[in-house]
């Protein structure tokens, strides 16, 4: 038997509500997060992502608020990110029930972030957040602070820094593709893929289940979702039934 | 009653355990203290984070004798994760120090052919006439493993790289390599039917 590839929803959290965009901006409304988790959970979501997009300080406590209101209600994985600068942000995080810790911006500013975490409390809950843009001429850089900063860093060497610093795994969003419905920027997965021994989830882009299937085989261990689960388009049962009918490995 | 005393590791994440018994209609309390821990009716030894350091939290709390003899007795125990490779002597995470030992054998880290930590869903095979745990789908996220059964011990397995231990059961006491309290429906019926030893002993 081999480990099942995982299809993850992730939540845009906003002020204590699901908000989704198109390339990080114009940010509208898609529900209670604790109502979506609740309701892809059921659908035979393998994990949740929560990632906290709110630009004030106000937001962030109520961020540890839908962590715990989540965590009463899920029974699988919770990654939550957004915002982390220190190991007691991740450890309030952990505290309110998240299970693992996404990094981002922080930890591009202050790489010993990752090492801190992952001391403390394992690789396996040091994600590390990466937002990866195309240069133009064939590779990528990791953007930051939502998109608005470019960074010149080279995506694949940044994942193989953090790994060695002790990052579990990479959640790997294709600024370009974010939102867009345009399909998992592919190059952009294998590249990192091969770069890196942890496992890669692929971010960014998803419109079908043709997308997911396509960027496991392009060596993604999971893949996250979230337009087309919050707009009701699909659900995350129909996108597994047809990743097992395209012969991959999911937990029914 | 089944009163559940889950002993606080340092790192683990307690949240997620104390939710899971929480859906079952149990609140669980924390307790480092050992005459606590001899008392209870069921104790959960939750683990995530390294050997060394939920092994050091073991020894500065002085649990070694409380946990180790709870374990032999065959007391509703249930360790999770790390805190199922503690039982065993000694890890490759954490060259010379000493686990509990219970489990004569030394975890070891994956093979490099498959990526680590192993973070995903994996199937777990019970071993015959298993008190705890049906065929299904669990939760694992661990770079170390068991590779072999013990003797004495009831063995799951699961493959990664080859077959490892998944689950260990002897007596009231059950040891999951997998987070059964984030392995949705199916790990909440593990949680079930090993709390339901708990109210056995009380």
């Amino acid at each position: 038997m081999t480990l099942a590839s995982r299809v993850i929803p992730c939540l845009d959290i906003r002020d204590g509500r699901v908000v989704k965009g198109v390339r990080f901006q114009s940010l509208r409304d898609a529900g209670d997060p604790v109502e979506c988790a609740a309701l892809y959970q059921d659908q035979g979501a393998d994990e949740i992502v929560l990632l906290d997009v709110s630009a004030t300080p106000e937001g962030r406590g109520n961020a540890l608020e839908t962590v715990r209101r989540v965590r009463a209600t899920l029974s699988i994985p919770l990654t939550v990110g957004g915002g982390v600068r220190s190991a007691d942000d991740a450890a309030s995080l952990l505290g309110a029930g998240a299970d693992k810790i996404g990094v981002n911006t922080a930890a591009v500013r202050r790489p010993a972030l990752i090492e801190e975490i992952a001391e403390r409390f394992g690789s396996q809950c040091a994600v590390l957040a990466v937002d990866a843009a195309a240069t133009g001429s064939g590779g990528w850089e990791v953007v930051v602070e939502s998109g608005h900063t470019r960074t010149g860093i080279d995506v694949g060497q940044w994942c193989r820094k953090a790994t060695a610093r002790g990052a579990g795994e990479i959640l790997l969003t294709s600024w370009d593709r974010d939102g867009t419905r345009d399909g998992y920027d592919l190059d952009l997965v294998a590249a990192v893929s091969g770069a890196v021994t942890v496992p890669v989830i692929a971010s960014g882009g998803a419109n079908n289940a043709g997308h997911l299937l396509e960027a496991l085989r392009a060596g993604a261990s999971a893949v996250l979702v979230a337009s087309i689960l919050h707009d009701g388009d699909t659900t995350v049962g129909h996108l597994k039934k047809a990743l097992t009918q395209g012969g991959v490995v999911v937990r029914p | 009653m089944s009163d559940i005393v889950i002993v606080p590791t340092g790192t683990a994440n307690i949240a997620s355990v104390a939710a899971a018994f929480r859906r079952l209609g149990v609140e669980p309390t924390e307790s480092t203290r050992s005459d606590e821990i001899e008392r209870a009716a069921g104790v959960v030894v939750p683990g995530v984070g390294a050997f060394a350091a939920a092994m050091d939290r073991v020894d500065s709390t002085r649990l070694r004798v409380a946990l180790t003899e709870r374990i032999n007795e065959g007391r509703a125990t249930l360790v999770v994760c790390v805190g199922m490779q503690l039982l065993c002597a000694a890890s490759e995470e954490s060259p010379g120090i000493a686990g509990l030992g219970v489990i004569d054998d030394r975890v070891e880290r994956f093979d490099s052919e498959e990526r680590v930590p192993q973070l995903g869903w994996n199937r777990v095979e019970p071993p015959r006439n298993s008190r705890f745990l049906e065929p299904g789908w669990a939760y694992f996220a661990n770079s170390y493993r068991l590779r072999q059964a013990p003797d004495g011990w009831a063995a799951a397995t699961t493959g990664y790289g080859g077959e490892f231990v998944s689950a260990l059961e002897r007596d009231d006491v059950l040891a999951c390599q997998f987070h059964p309290e984030l392995s949705g429906a199916w790990g909440a019926r593990v949680l079930g039917r090993w709390m339901a030893t708990t109210k056995e002993t009380a």
